[in-house]
């Protein structure tokens, strides 16, 4: 065994769940214990037009291309059916690529705004700017994978839907990875960085997206001589 | 019927002098921190005026409060699609630009400055960055209507006044304003609550009371814009929504609110409504020229025995029923009909109340002298300094049927008082004119003591608020017993 494989092996199959372990440690601590640190920390108050340019395209692009990941990793079978037809694998492809753009569009805009604007400069901590820069070292990265490795959406099937498999099942297989173009490795890592570091900065709002008020009544009404509790909506 | 109690508010804008003390009141004790410096949770307007945040009323701008679509009530600022697709960046937000940046001075370079020719002076620094800012608007900027015709010109309650009225307003020595106090209106269909993404807004069951749960507010941002009123504020620095809480802990205590106890003018009255929950939407959604009054029937008898039954089968505590009976505000509301709502068009249901202030007369008639041989006693209110139909878009969602008659009511209360004691008015004219006010003697008696002789506990009937119960169902007084004392959370056991 090389020494590069043992170091493939750490990053690949240890970080991976150190990473995970850390999230899941930390955010539940976190919401039971610092519950009022739960916040997207939101900006816009204090400056609203970059705001715009920045945030919106910065919160579509990452949504529907972590989503693309995700529909990849579950019917990895179907995308490469659907890739079988030239025209419809560029269809995805491009657009693809396109939401990637778009996030680092965003997370350019947001960047610049948060250096330029000195009342948005105030509010910004050590632990924005690092958090950040990781998000734009995964968007960049995972630009260029698609552009210098074209036809992601086909190979990611054969060699990160394994892999993330075996993760998941707690078999770590590394073997797929450790081929890989140091480009698409460095973006593997960056999302495991991501994840483990996420509890420790604003990103905890990603947990408490109020999915809840799709369907809640619009009134709440706090009883507290009532036994039947505490909240409900009216 | 679904009987709840609400802790309701009246300010009496005839006894306004604008004297700013409610505003300084709340500000030291509620939002003198870090984030908070801009926030005003009470704060004194001039009228006509712009106000603050600047034209908050213009909801074309803010698109705050509700409106009837095909009969149903919905949120002007969101649907729930809208609120998912406005949670990264919302459209009606205000910024801080529209109230004001916050500053203070650097004093320190007064006596640290190095010895040169001119004297040293303190610059304005900013309290969010800590650099050298220039001033461009700040706290009741526009106060007194700030020297310049601009902020009367740009109220939003202007629409549908003549050009010659609009001229009259500003005119050189018969200018008019009067002040306008306003706090959180803790309304019966709050619309922050609606827009609340997290659930963080909520209403309080037992008293009404409006409030933030600060632990899980995180930062959409959609009450803000929901407010039609502006009464929810963002703390730049925690990242919070924040709002006027009623001095709860002070009422929890049985003392009037910062706001209330501080006011030199003694125009603020503050007791219990009893209202049917269950008519809320209903009421809200019907048409703008029945708001008033649907508002009003809302609002029920504290004396009715159904409504005592009623109230006491939904856990309303019977000392809160006899402060209900007692409510200087009942009175106001729903007696003598002279308090009023503000924009009730918003569709909020506000609970605080404004009796509608009485101008002097416009005299620019003729050879500029009032003429008072007229055969209508009431023709001054007619030809107010203030016209009618700004006071009407102002507490009567466009139409002024309901503050002539507070304001007619008003003058015959006076009328009434200066035949007994000024005696240079004969009583037929007073009893014309008390009849024709839709009042009586008594009635005129009764306004004219709670309006001028009232007392601190005429003015505020504080319902006990049973705390002492709350606390017994949210935690178990004996958990902390044989534990460590203050600071500790744990038991202090033997060990590692």
């Amino acid at each position: 065994m090389s020494n590069a494989f043992t170091l493939d092996t750490f990053l690949f199959a240890v970080a991976p769940y150190l990473a995970i372990g850390i999230f899941l440690l930390a955010s539940i601590r976190g919401y039971r214990n610092r519950r009022f640190v739960f916040s997207s920390l939101s900006s816009q108050f204090l400056e609203n037009r970059q705001h715009f340019w920045g945030l919106v395209p910065l919160h579509y692009g990452i949504i529907v291309v972590l989503l693309g990941h995700l529909v990849a990793f579950l019917i990895p079978r179907e995308i490469i059916a659907w890739n079988s037809r030239p025209l419809r694998l560029y269809v995805l492809e491009v657009s693809a690529l396109a939401f990637g753009i778009l996030t680092v569009i965003g997370l350019t805009a947001a960047m610049m705004r948060r250096a330029n604007v000195s009342t948005v400069r105030a509010v910004t901590t050590g632990r924005d700017r690092i958090i950040l820069g990781m998000l734009l070292v995964q968007a960049v990265s995972g630009v260029g994978t698609a552009i210098l490795y074209p036809w992601g959406s086909t190979w990611y099937a054969a060699t990160a839907v394994p892999y993330l498999r075996s993760l998941l099942l707690l078999a770590p297989d590394v073997r797929a990875v450790a081929l890989m173009p140091w480009l698409v490795k460095l973006h593997i890592l960056t999302a495991f960085a991501i994840i483990g570091y996420a509890p420790f900065t604003r990103l905890v709002h990603v947990l408490v997206a109020p999915m809840p008020y799709l369907w809640r009544k619009p009134q709440m009404v706090r009883w507290y001589r009532r036994p039947e509790g505490a909240l409900r909506a009216q | 019927m679904n009987v709840r109690s609400q802790i309701a508010m009246v300010f009496h804008l005839d006894k306004c002098i604008g004297c700013h003390t409610c505003s300084i009141a709340c500000k030291n004790i509620w939002t003198d921190r870090k984030g908070t410096e801009y926030m005003w949770w009470n704060n004194v307007e001039t009228k006509p005026g712009t106000g603050y945040p600047t034209a908050w009323e213009d909801q074309e701008k803010y698109n705050g409060g509700w409106e009837v679509v095909d009969g149903k009530l919905r949120l002007r600022s969101q649907s729930k699609t809208k609120s998912v697709l406005n949670i990264f960046h919302h459209p009606n937000q205000p910024t801080i630009d529209d109230y004001y940046h916050p500053w203070t001075y650097d004093y320190q370079n007064l006596f640290n400055a190095p010895e040169g020719p001119d004297q040293p002076i303190a610059r304005p620094i900013s309290m969010i960055t800590g650099q050298p800012v220039s001033i461009e608007a700040g706290p009741n900027w526009d106060d007194d209507l700030g020297g310049s015709p601009v902020y009367a010109e740009n109220d939003p309650n202007l629409k549908g006044l003549s050009e010659e009225q609009r001229q009259q307003l500003s005119a050189v020595e018969r200018l008019v304003f009067f002040y306008f106090p306003r706090i959180c209106n803790h309304c019966l269909n709050p619309s922050c609550v609606a827009a609340c993404p997290s659930g963080a807004l909520y209403k309080r069951g037992e008293d009404g009371i409006v409030l933030v749960d600060q632990t899980r507010c995180r930062a959409w941002r959609a009450c803000i814009a929901a407010c039609p009123y502006k009464k929810v504020y963002f703390n730049w620095s925690t990242g919070k929504s924040e709002k006027c809480v009623l001095c709860y802990p002070r009422l929890e205590s049985g003392q009037a609110p910062a706001c209330f106890h501080s006011c030199v003018g003694r125009i603020r009255y503050l007791g219990v409504l009893l209202y049917d929950a269950d008519r809320i939407e209903e009421v809200a959604s019907m048409p703008a020229e029945e708001l008033v009054e649907a508002q009003r029937s809302l609002v029920l008898d504290p004396n009715d025995p159904e409504v005592i039954a009623a109230a006491r089968a939904n856990g309303v505590h019977d000392s809160v029923i006899e402060a209900a009976q007692r409510s200087p505000v009942y009175k106001f509301v729903k007696i003598w009909k002279i308090a009023l709502p503000p924009h009730i068009e918003y569709r909020t249901l506000p609970m605080l109340f404004y009796v509608p202030p009485m101008s002097p007369v416009m005299s620019n008639r003729g050879d500029h002298t009032v003429d008072s041989a007229t055969d209508d006693l009431f023709s001054d209110i007619e030809s107010a300094r203030i016209p009618m139909k700004f006071l009407g878009n102002l507490f009567g969602a466009g139409h002024d049927g309901k503050v002539r008659y507070a304001l007619r009511k008003q003058k015959a209360v006076r009328w009434y008082r200066r035949a007994l004691t000024v005696g240079d008015v004969d009583m037929a004219t007073v009893d014309r004119m008390l009849r024709e006010a839709d009042t009586t003697a008594e009635e005129a008696e009764a306004i004219y003591q709670l309006t001028s002789l009232c007392t601190f506990d005429e003015r505020f009937v504080i319902p006990p608020m049973h705390r002492e119960e709350a606390l017994q169902m949210l935690d178990d007084p004996m958990e902390h017993k044989q534990a460590a004392g203050f600071g500790f959370i744990a038991a202090p056991k033997r060990g590692v």
